[in-house]
């Protein structure tokens, strides 16, 4: 090797160090695990990788025409929930595809279409912008388009998404906005590894083109006790995290503990009482228990990381203001992203933070 | 007519009926009576060029570039420049002062060999592994340090990513993660600076991983069917990620693919500082005054991670690695041509690498001490102007800041 040794080179590094540190360690949020039910017998404590990990496993051993691929998939994948996979059921099932996501999604759809259960991944979501066409144009309008002649209901797309803290415009995304303005299709993001478990297995049975993008962030940070075995968690139903009577708080996938520190927070600090609702589906999303919620309590937040113009929660507050108006107390409010791309050092600037939310609770409640 | 500055096109459209029953009146092939499929194992694979062998011997005298010292060793001297940021850099990922950083180990021939056969002003567009590129043409070790920490200095105001380099003034596009989104720009750019008649090629970076993105396929023809004069330059490194060669494509590599977009093509040695700058120079020549692409694959080797996110020993064996390192390594070749010249010493080396490396510390202790950019600044430059909403959003920011802002570290932030 050319240079002086690496020892030397830390210790000359060392001499230079600075205070205060440049990358940001804390996260914004501390994930809450939940209990899984009973009845879906034992668990094991598993992260979010490895729950997925979990879910393509037993799809594959399950459904011999399964497939799994995308860009580095056969080695595990960039995040490691294909680790051991190809080993297991062999590259004929578990493979690379060339560096193309519109090839990723065209060849997927065709798979499908012949009767593949297809598991495509798109390394980040941020990426999954080549294979749009592919997905609005051709997947969501396969059965519809020809008579139900013809459909591809057999393919899902798994796909990384979310603020990670340093992932800046192109490793940040959370794009689904976009695929919800699509009829079709079904959209879902989970919160858990017992979420992203549940949703990927009920995905790959639907029989509609699905699309779950996975919060990035929660495959290492997210561990919970997660059943062993096969079991199910339904698309397109939320889920009632916490029971309350003067707000509704709703949100999905990380900013879902978020919202549940908030919630605690504003409990404690001031005898609010908040019932939130994790969205779970985004497409089709779950009106009547938002609604019912609403309704009942009056009052609401909805909060993404998405920008806020025309995120997803715009479709939210107009539904739940239409539907519940002579409830509301308060007009809806959201807590989003900004509408800026996604910025590196600014992120914590950026995000829907808890103080932010803090603020919009106190602002809604003296409304 | 919108015919100044284009190369003659060869084939005439043919609207009549042809005299000659030879020729197939579109496409101008002859006609053959015998079924024969073609395999593309019957087509020679395209040979790669070298001027230079492994211990830095130039093999045939008519293809020196001859080099007069000071040349040599300012080529020499970025390669190194790079090679030594690459050591602190990833060191100080490691240490948690950066959040993020890329290599360029054993590419660096290939990005310094084909810049310096260009011209300052020629507009270059790349992907993410070419800091070579960029600090050839001058940027600092400074800047560098600045983008990497998003500090106040930072060209790109502390938005992107560590290695999103970019500078207007130096002619290299700001980089963008997303893979061969550059090259239709690249054939675009092109396509505008000829219409507007500047002497000015175009330069596009890219990996052969990057290749297999319905974008290459795009800017190909684009590029030769509206006579682009654009370089496309692949870096044919071996990976992309985790994805050797074998799984990415199954033809002859990246260059073989140009005849078929009608262009012209050459595949080099990307390890040989000589081959390389002798190919773009070519490269320059023909697409300036023909304007036409010319397609350069440089076959060379990523002896490095993808990224400090990545751990290559999981999909490659280190004996790979250190085999590529001991026997063709870019930097070691050259250098053995310049010692032999009497140009270069080891001591010169050492002394050489040492001082930069005191220079990289410099700038990245400096870098760290720098505030970041301003609050304001994250919502300029999403338009030209800022819009009543974007106000009315930092307005909003600003009033949550004054009750909050004790949560938010707001120190680190210039005003």
């Amino acid at each position: 090797m050319i240079g002086v040794t690496r020892k030397t080179a830390r210790a000359m590094l060392s001499r230079g160090v600075n205070a205060t540190a440049s990358v940001r360690t804390h996260m914004h949020f501390k994930f809450q695990p939940d209990d899984a039910p009973a009845e879906l017998g034992a668990t094991e404590k598993t992260n979010m990788c490895n729950a997925i990990k979990s879910a393509i496993d037993i799809q594959l051993a399950r459904d011999e025409s399964t497939i799994v691929f995308g860009e580095d998939v056969k080695f595990g994948g960039v995040f490691r929930c294909t680790d051991g996979l190809m080993d297991k059921y062999g590259s004929d099932r578990v493979f690379n595809s060339p560096l193309c996501e519109q090839g990723i999604a065209g060849f997927g759809i065709g798979a499908a279409v012949a009767g593949a259960c297809t598991i495509a991944e798109i390394q980040f979501a941020d990426y999954i912008f080549p294979a749009f066409d592919q997905i609005v144009n051709e997947a969501a309008k396969y059965r519809y388009r020809s008579g139900n002649e013809f459909d591809c209901g057999k393919l899902t797309i798994r796909s990384p998404c979310a603020a990670v803290g340093h992932g800046a415009h192109y490793h940040s995304q959370s794009p689904e906005a976009y695929f919800a303005h699509t009829p079709g299709l079904k959209v879902c993001v989970p919160r858990s590894p017992i979420q992203a478990k549940g949703l990927l297995l009920s995905a790959f049975e639907d029989d509609n083109p699905c699309i779950v993008f996975e919060p990035k962030i929660l495959y290492r940070a997210a561990e919970e006790q997660v059943p062993v075995g096969h079991y199910k968690i339904p698309l397109g139903k939320a889920d009632v995290l916490r029971e309350g009577t003067d707000m509704t708080m709703l949100s999905w996938g990380t900013q879902i503990h978020v919202v549940r520190e908030v919630a605690s927070i504003v409990e404690e600090e001031l005898g609010i009482s908040i019932e939130v609702i994790d969205l779970v589906s985004i497409l089709p999303w779950d009106r009547e228990t938002v609604c019912n919620s609403v309704s009942k309590t009056g009052r609401c937040i909805i909060t993404h990381e998405a920008p806020i113009t025309c995120g997803f929660g715009a479709e939210l507050q107009a539904t739940i203001t239409s539907e519940c108006f002579f409830d509301l107390e308060a007009p809806p409010q959201r807590v989003c992203g900004l509408d800026t791309p996604f910025p590196h050092v600014h992120e914590p600037l950026y995000m829907p933070t808890k103080w932010k939310l803090i603020q919009a609770v106190k602002e809604v409640m003296d409304a | 007519m919108l015919t100044r500055g284009l190369r003659k096109v060869v084939r005439p459209l043919v609207t009549s009926v042809p005299r000659s029953d030879k020729f197939h009146p579109s496409t101008q092939s002859e006609f053959i009576n015998e079924l024969h499929m073609i395999d593309p194992m019957e087509i020679e694979r395209l040979p790669v060029y070298r001027v230079m062998d492994r211990s830095g011997k130039i093999l045939r005298e008519n293809q020196d570039p001859k080099f007069t010292k000071d040349q040599a060793i300012k080529m020499y001297k970025a390669m190194i420049k790079t090679n030594e940021f690459d050591r602190v850099m990833y060191d100080a990922q490691r240490q948690g002062r950066v959040s993020f950083y890329m290599t360029n180990y054993g590419e660096e021939a290939a990005q310094i060999g084909s810049i310096a056969a260009l011209n300052p002003d020629d507009l270059v567009y790349a992907q993410y592994r070419e800091a070579g590129v960029i600090f050839y043409r001058g940027f600092t070790y400074q800047q560098a340090c600045d983008q990497c920490y998003g500090n106040v200095d930072d060209k790109g105001s502390g938005r992107q990513m560590p290695v999103h380099y970019g500078s207007r003034e130096l002619d290299y596009v700001t980089i963008s993660s997303p893979l061969t989104t550059q090259l239709p720009q690249a054939a675009g750019s092109a396509f505008a600076l000829r219409r507007a008649g500047e002497k000015r090629v175009v330069m596009c970076y890219f990996g052969e991983g990057s290749a297999s993105e319905g974008d290459a396929h795009a800017a190909f023809n684009f590029a030769a069917t509206l006579n682009c004069p654009v370089i496309f330059f692949c870096r044919n490194n071996g990976f992309a990620i985790s994805t050797p060669v074998e799984d990415q494509y199954t033809g002859d590599g990246i260059a073989s693919r140009a005849p078929g977009y009608g262009m012209m093509t050459i595949r080099v040695d990307g390890n040989d500082l000589m081959a390389v700058f002798n190919a773009t120079v070519k490269a320059r020549e023909i697409a300036l005054s023909e304007n036409r692409p010319i397609l350069i694959e440089a076959i060379t080797y990523r002896q490095g991670h993808h990224s400090t996110s990545d751990d290559s020993s999981r999909y490659r064996s280190i004996d790979e690695v250190n085999m590529w390192q001991k026997t063709d390594h870019p930097i070691s070749r050259f250098r053995q041509y310049m010692m032999a010249q009497g140009w270069w010493s080891m001591e010169e080396d050492a002394a050489l690498q040492k001082s930069l490396k005191k220079d990289v510390l410099t700038a990245l202790v400096t870098a760290e001490k720098k505030k970041k950019p301003s609050i304001d600044s994250m919502f300029e430059d999403v338009y030209d102007v800022p819009t009543p909403e974007l106000e009315r959003q930092k307005a909003e920011l600003m009033e949550h800041l004054k009750q909050y802002g004790k949560h938010y570290n707001l120190d680190q932030y210039s005003q």
